[in-house]
């Protein structure tokens, strides 16, 4: 998918768990496979690092979305990290989508390091939704702008 | 201010043609920090290190950033090159700007600006990065061997043989395990015992071996290198030391009535007993559950007639403490009892047997004295079937997904060892597939059914109904399109073997992972077979999956060797990046240690120093950093904002995050 929009680039915060996603991330490349370069990806040793505060960070700091991914279901490199994970992002995602931050602007997705084609697919995906949804000014702290 | 140093590497032409490395260093020694900023052909090459520790050394740099491949690549090259520069190595961040930049974008001014973004986020980071030194833990020089057949006497050999010390942990009065069950062993033919017997006198003779048959796991504490583990030895009734193994209370013991459970049930054993002939140790045991004198207190015929006084009725189940550097799984396998599949009737006849029964009727020391009997009447049976694949491939709730590997190639032994021994025997074998991948175990099969004239036939058998003494089978001829009626006098089931019931137990306290079947799941399914996930677990044999015996020897020697490699060690050194507790801000609260999946957190009472020179008494969280595997579950959790995790603080990823964002 080809982001459409033009005018718009939008700034996306992509959580990697270094065991599974931070390597399918990798894989991708090594495949030169294509997605957004809007996506920027930080290292985290598990999903079960991310605090929901970083992800208010984000979205403070002018992020358009954010998206986090962790191993799959049972393949957690730390046994439970991303069921910890998963159910930290499902009451926030909530939460944030009652204070106006889109549920499309929120993700969360299980790549294993296997899966490039699955992590280029879901990044171009990704941008492409919130490409569309638009900026995000509902979190956006203007005190931050320089 | 830290004074940074960044390089950027052009990988050739691998990031260079995508990205502007010129603009990316230029625009990075503007950011704040950065003392010097330069790029270079080749980072990794030893010009290039050279290039960083001179610029170390050159500038005094406190933190080093470099713009390069993955650091799932050179992280640890570039962490040697700092440190050699006497730079802590952990002062290092690296921006991935070819697996995740240059190898993912055409255009070249996209490029370049997201890898001058990541840089920036790099250095963000590295500001905050503080110096961290691996922990060191000492490692005890002593193996724990979960599980006494051959998959644990093979590693328990190896380990000894290394020079170890290691402690078998055998639930069963002998070691041995399914092994001494079986008759002969495919594709050979050779006799189990004769194989395995040897093995067994070699474990008691070991110095390095300590057997604790008749014992049981209780509680594993501690992590890799340093596990406490609590054994609970079974009274056994039998003063292990002081018994000669010479079988007299054994006969003269008047509880005849117990079914013996070497022999599955098919003949009788006394209350107090010796498993077999070979047994190790040879010592007797007696069985609580029947004896006499254990439940009425009237009797005591044994401790009259054993002259070396080794009854001792009042004995009590001890549990011991015993540490370990290393932990091997051995806990082995179970046939499935197939009388969950009713249409075979196992439950109905005693001539329907399952394929160990059937080899215990064959073994010369078998309740029939290897003689094959028929259980029912004693008489000879003329035709057998053998039905395969009871309960493994079976997608149903009754049976196992997975397939049990060793069936197809022991009842083609059976088969074959039916016909040789009685030629007037009729065998048939139904089968959905006949899978023989092994050394020579084609050629074995094509033996049984070419030279022996066993009948294989394909397909399923619907149903197996007790009639008039005879067992009539009702099959489906796949091949032929044709319904079968056989009226067999002996039905085998080849049943599905599964994990032994100890291992979701013992999985719990070991902290190691199993599968929907209980399977032990190892570390790397291709580069790490006979690791568990967890440091210092090993699995060795069946526990792991269905093998045959070549295959859990193999194994077992292939986790002795890891084990060895582990006990060769006098200290593990740690992962330094583990959760470390801001003390003055942890309000004792628990949630991180609920998270832990590696009982890392413990608690406990500390004094602080309170106003007007009062004391505090508060209960805090402490990591052990030696068990922490840093995975920053417990940093999430504490509400306080104690926990943080070292290397991923939560400081530096929100430099990070910001960075990103601005």
């Amino acid at each position: 998918m080809q982001v459409t929009n033009e005018e718009f680039k939008p700034t996306i915060v992509a959580f990697c768990c270094n065991w599974c996603s931070y390597a399918g991330a990798d894989l991708s490349g090594t495949n030169r496979l294509s997605y957004p370069a809007n996506v920027k990806i930080i290292r985290v040793p598990c999903s079960c690092r991310v605090n929901p505060m970083f992800i208010l960070r984000a979205f403070q700091r002018g992020a358009d979305g954010v998206i986090l991914c962790g191993c799959h279901p049972g393949d957690c490199h730390y046994t439970t990290g991303n069921y910890y994970a998963r159910r930290r992002m499902t009451l926030l995602f909530s939460m944030l989508d009652y204070l106006g931050i889109e549920r499309k602007r929120t993700r969360v997705e299980w790549v294993s390091a296997a899966e490039g084609a699955k992590f280029a697919a879901t990044m171009n995906d990704f941008v492409a939704t919130v490409t569309k949804l638009g900026e995000n000014k509902r979190l956006e702290d203007l005190r931050c702008k320089n | 201010m830290q004074k940074i140093g960044v390089f950027v590497c052009w990988c050739g032409t691998n990031i260079a043609a995508t990205v502007d490395v010129e603009a990316v260093s230029e625009t990075l020694s503007h950011e704040p920090g950065v003392v010097f900023s330069t790029n270079y052909q080749y980072m990794c090459s030893q010009a290039g290190q050279d290039k960083i520790t001179e610029a170390i050394r050159d500038y005094q740099l406190d933190g080093v950033v470099i713009c390069s491949c993955s650091p799932r690549m050179h992280e640890a090259t570039f962490r040697k090159t700092v440190s050699k520069a006497g730079l802590n190595p952990y002062m290092l961040e690296i921006a991935n700007i070819r697996e995740q930049c240059s190898w993912i974008h055409k255009d070249k001014a996209t490029a370049t600006e997201k890898a001058i973004i990541l840089g920036r986020a790099a250095i963000a980071k590295v500001h905050l990065n503080a110096p961290l030194t691996a922990g060191e833990s000492p490692v005890v020089k002593r193996a724990l061997v979960i599980g006494g057949g051959i998959a644990g006497i093979q590693t328990a050999l190896d380990i000894a043989d290394a020079g170890f010390p290691v402690d078998i942990v055998e639930t069963k009065p002998t070691v041995g395990g399914k092994m001494t069950q079986i008759d002969k062993t495919f594709p050979t033919l050779d006799c189990a015992a004769c194989i395995l017997t040897p093995k067994m006198v070699d474990v008691a003779q070991n110095e390095n071996i300590r057997i604790f048959s008749y014992s049981e796991v209780e509680a594993v504490k501690g992590f890799v290198g340093n596990f406490s583990v609590t054994i609970r030895r079974k009274a056994r009734y039998v003063k292990e030391d002081v018994c000669t193994g010479c079988g007299l209370c054994t006969e003269k013991c008047p509880q005849k009535k117990v079914p013996n459970e070497f022999n599955l049930g098919l003949d009788n054993r006394h209350a107090v007993y010796i498993p077999f002939a070979q047994a190790v140790p040879k010592v007797a045991t007696i069985d609580a559950n029947y004896c006499t004198m254990l439940k009425t207190g009237k009797c005591g015929i044994c401790s009259k007639v054993c002259t070396a006084g080794a009854i001792d009725y009042k004995q009590k189940d001890q549990l011991i403490d015993v540490q370990y550097g290393a932990i091997v799984v051995a806990t082995g396998f179970n046939p499935i009892n197939p009388e969950k599949f009713d249409e075979f009737a196992y439950s109905q006849s005693p001539d329907v047997v399952t394929s160990l029964e059937f080899e215990r009727l064959m073994n010369a020391a078998g309740p029939t004295a290897g003689t094959l009997l028929r259980p029912s009447d004693g008489k000879h049976p003329k035709t057998l079937v053998f039905i395969q694949c009871v309960g493994s491939r079976d997608i149903s709730c009754k049976g196992k997904p997975y397939c049990s590997k060793i069936c197809c190639m022991y009842t083609a032994k059976h088969a074959m060892l039916c016909r040789e021994k009685y030629p007037d025997t009729e065998v048939y074998v139904f089968y959905i597939d006949v899978r023989t991948p092994g050394k020579n175990f084609d050629e074995f099969y094509r033996r049984a059914v070419e030279e022996y004239g066993v009948h294989y036939i394909k397909g399923m058998v619907g149903k197996v109904e007790p009639v008039d003494g005879k067992l009539k089978v009702q099959a489906a001829d796949l091949l032929n399109n044709e319904q079968i009626h056989i009226d067999a006098d002996m039905v085998v089931l080849a049943v599905a073997i599964e994990p032994d019931k100890s291992a979701r137990r013992l999985a719990t306290m070991l902290t190691a992972s199993i599968d929907t079947n209980d399977f032990f799941t190892e570390a790397h399914p291709k580069l790490r077979p006979v690791e568990s996930p967890t440091a210092g677990i090993y699995l060795s044999g069946v526990c792991q999956g269905p093998k045959d015996i070549p295959e859990t020897v193999a194994q077992a020697g292939a986790a002795a060797s890891k084990v060895i490699g582990l006990l060769n060690k006098d200290h593990l050194t740690c992962n330094p990046c583990v959760a470390e507790s801001d003390e003055l801000m942890c309000n004792g609260c628990s949630a991180c240690e609920k998270v832990c999946a590696y009982g890392a957190i413990t608690y406990m009472d500390k004094e602080f120093r309170g106003p007007n020179r009062t004391k505090l008494i508060r209960r805090v969280a402490h990591v052990n950093p030696a068990v922490c595997q840093g995975c920053g579950a417990c940093t999430v959790a504490c509400p306080s904002g104690a926990m943080d995790l070292k290397g991923f603080s939560t400081r530096q990823i929100m430099a990070e995050v910001d960075a990103i964002c601005k």
